[in-house]
């Protein structure tokens, strides 16, 4: 009986299948529990990377809930790439479908924020402007620049506490969350993710202004809340480290920081 | 807004950002300690539980379970239910079966 | 600045980021580290700050585990070129993977799942080697796999395959002493008898790790592949064995579950270079 890798991941993810014909023990006898032992660590070493991956959803859910309910997403979808630590992008899609956490409609936003928090700590190293050269454009130049920013840095929206409910699980004495949405932007401005609660009119001033120029972010940003702190903003995207370059518009060559 | 006042309001926040810069960054310091890795590694051996029971009886038990979520999610209430009362998601037995 | 490049024949261990204090206030206990390539893919950040510190101080090893050299689909295009620049960037001593497959139908499994020994499969692993090894230009080792069953479709032995692996890729091998030995009380053959066929000639590193004892449905002892204890006295007896027999190699402790402080890490790392030092004497 020849046993294919077909054969053999089918009997891997669908523990109610029968074992494959073929694989044998030294004697020649049915390998039972010995093919279990692949069986077991594809899904016991995948729930216990979903476990790290998402603390703060385990912590919700508790250890139990978290492992079973795992066990059943990692069947459903085993990684695609052999990069475990990007593993679970699907699981935010996941928890929504999964009717036993209907209750709980935070929990696709959470997971959201814990796999933003893991592209952000994996991202390609970057380096900053330097702060100083802000004040070396003229200001109506500056207005006219599109900036890019580093890959590091993931911005999210929720109309739950997100922010809040991830500081209450993991650092003692937080406050705890009430009901209301929030935005959060992650930054990476060294080996730390940095994590900040941010208003609605910053969320959106940082996001357009990946793709538009500073005057149009501002725009933008205005139309949202009148009191939009500008000042702020370009404080948060210095303190993160994120602006990489400064490119002015009609010029041949971006203003950039020299790499070292 | 005149064009004028907006570049004026440019041109102040982007000095009062600098400013504040220069003293955070100052005080923030430069190393932060090297930390324990954020997400599950790769890895070439049988992984914790592979030939314990226990771990294969939580993976294979299969179409029916009476789980509760039993975490923190108890205490965090962030809306209240349709009823008005408040929705923590707590203790709500769900006895169904796993989708497939 | 200069990085050292070539694994000398001495004790390395796995690299865990949770002893890394310890090994930079003490690097003395081991004389290179080895380094899972995919946790090192990932783009930037600390692993890549943690490895670009560490490769100033050791020989950095680079292990694949997830390139499904065993696969009967072709191999990941994408995970080669990330291997490729992780490669290219820390020039490792040595880079190895697994006579194992990961990897079906855009699955990757997370385990280093067994091949059955066949004419099909020997094409398929020698192809992917010559494309790894022609990807990388370096020559590659490939490590004897731990296994708990067999497959009956299988036309030769292991040793047969490895060797024939090597004559037509031109790769080298990694030894793994405990997976020989694992293997050899799952299949119920005499592990001294596994390495006396071996072409050891062509190894160029060793693995030394801890197993756990458990057993199969005929209650016969099935011994797991955990990296979760310390070297047990018949694996090091076989790696005494050994090293009689091919002379010293740099070899590699691996601890990768239930990791222990970096001191029982570093005691094991001794205990294994005593080894080496005095096999060295006896064959130099």
């Amino acid at each position: 009986m020849s046993v294919d890798q077909t054969d053999f991941i089918n009997a891997l993810l669908d523990p109610n299948r029968a074992h494959p014909k073929g694989l044998v023990d030294p004697f020649g006898r049915f390998a039972g529990k010995r093919f279990d032992v692949y069986r077991n660590n594809v899904v016991a070493s995948l729930i216990d990377a979903m476990q790290i991956a998402f603390p703060v959803i385990n912590k919700l859910i508790g250890d139990v809930f978290f492992k079973t309910m795992a066990g059943i997403y990692v069947r459903k979808h085993p990684p695609s790439s052999p990069l475990l630590m990007f593993y679970g992008e699907s699981f935010p899609a996941f928890l929504e479908g999964f009717k036993h956490v209907a209750d709980l409609p935070y929990l696709a936003d959470v997971a959201r924020l814990e796999l933003a928090r893991r592209r952000c700590y994996h991202a390609a190293d970057t380096v900053p402007i330097d702060a100083d050269m802000l004040a070396d454009i003229a200001p109506e130049a500056l207005m006219a620049s599109t900036f890019t920013l580093s890959p590091a840095l993931e911005l999210l929206s929720s109309p739950y506490p997100i922010f809040t409910i991830w500081n209450v699980n993991m650092i003692e004495d937080a406050p705890k969350p009430e009901a209301g949405g929030e935005f959060v932007l992650l930054t990476r401005p060294e080996l730390d993710v940095e994590m900040q609660k941010i208003d609605h009119a910053t969320h959106i001033f940082i996001s357009t202004l990946k793709t538009h120029t500073l005057e149009q972010a501002y725009d933008t940003a205005t139309r949202v809340s009148k009191d939009f702190d500008l000042s702020n903003a370009f404080n948060l995207l210095l303190k993160g480290k994120v602006i990489t370059k400064i490119i002015a518009i009609g010029e041949n060559n971006g203003i950039h920081s020299q790499h070292p | 807004m005149s064009q004028t006042s907006k570049i004026l309001i440019v041109a102040t926040a982007v000095s009062a950002a600098l400013t504040t810069h220069a003293t955070t960054a100052a005080a923030a310091g430069k190393e932060k300690c090297y930390g324990v890795a954020l997400a599950g590694e790769n890895g070439c051996s049988a992984g914790p539980g592979t030939s314990c029971a226990g771990t294969s009886m939580i993976d294979y038990q299969g179409n029916a379970w009476s789980l509760v979520p039993g975490g923190t999610c108890e205490s965090i209430v962030v809306a209240p239910a349709d009823d008005g009362t408040a929705r923590t998601g707590s203790k709500k037995i769900l006895e169904r079966d796993i989708p497939t | 600045m200069a990085f050292h490049e070539t694994i000398p024949n001495r004790i390395g261990v796995g690299y865990k980021p949770q002893h890394l204090d310890d090994i930079l206030k003490d690097p003395s206990p081991i004389a290179w580290l080895e380094i899972h390539a995919e946790n090192y893919m990932g783009g930037g950040g600390r692993p890549i700050a943690q490895l670009n510190r560490l490769r100033e101080i050791f020989p950095i090893s680079c292990h694949g585990v997830g390139l499904s050299i065993g696969g009967e689909d072709p191999l990941d295009k994408e995970h080669l070129s990330r291997l490729k620049h992780l490669v290219d960037w820390l020039n490792p001593g040595l880079f190895s993977e697994h006579l194992a497959w990961s990897t079906h139908a855009g699955h990757y499994l997370n385990d280093l799942l067994p091949v059955p020994y066949t004419q099909s499969t020997l094409d398929h692993v020698v192809s992917h080697i010559t494309e790894v090894q022609d990807t990388l230009k370096r020559q590659m080792l490939l490590e004897n796999p731990s296994t708990y069953c067999a497959f009956e479709q299988s036309e030769m032995s292991e040793i047969a395959f490895l060797t024939e692996v090597v004559d037509r890729s031109g790769c080298s091998l990694l030894l793994d002493i405990n997976n020989v030995f694992i293997s050899a009380t799952n299949q119920k053959f005499a592990p001294n008898d596994y390495i006396d066929a071996y072409p050891l000639h062509h190894v160029g590193e060793m693995h030394l790790g801890g197993h756990t004892v458990d057993a199969d449905d005929f209650s016969e002892t099935l011994l797991i592949d955990s990296h979760a204890h310390s070297v047990v006295d018949p694996v090091w007896e076989l790696y005494r064995y050994t090293l009689k027999k091919s002379g010293p190699r740099p070899t590699l402790i691996e601890w990768d579950n239930d990791i222990p402080i970096w001191d029982t890490l570093a005691q094991e790392a001794k205990l294994a270079d005593d080894i080496l030092a005095q096999t060295a004497l006896v064959t130099s």
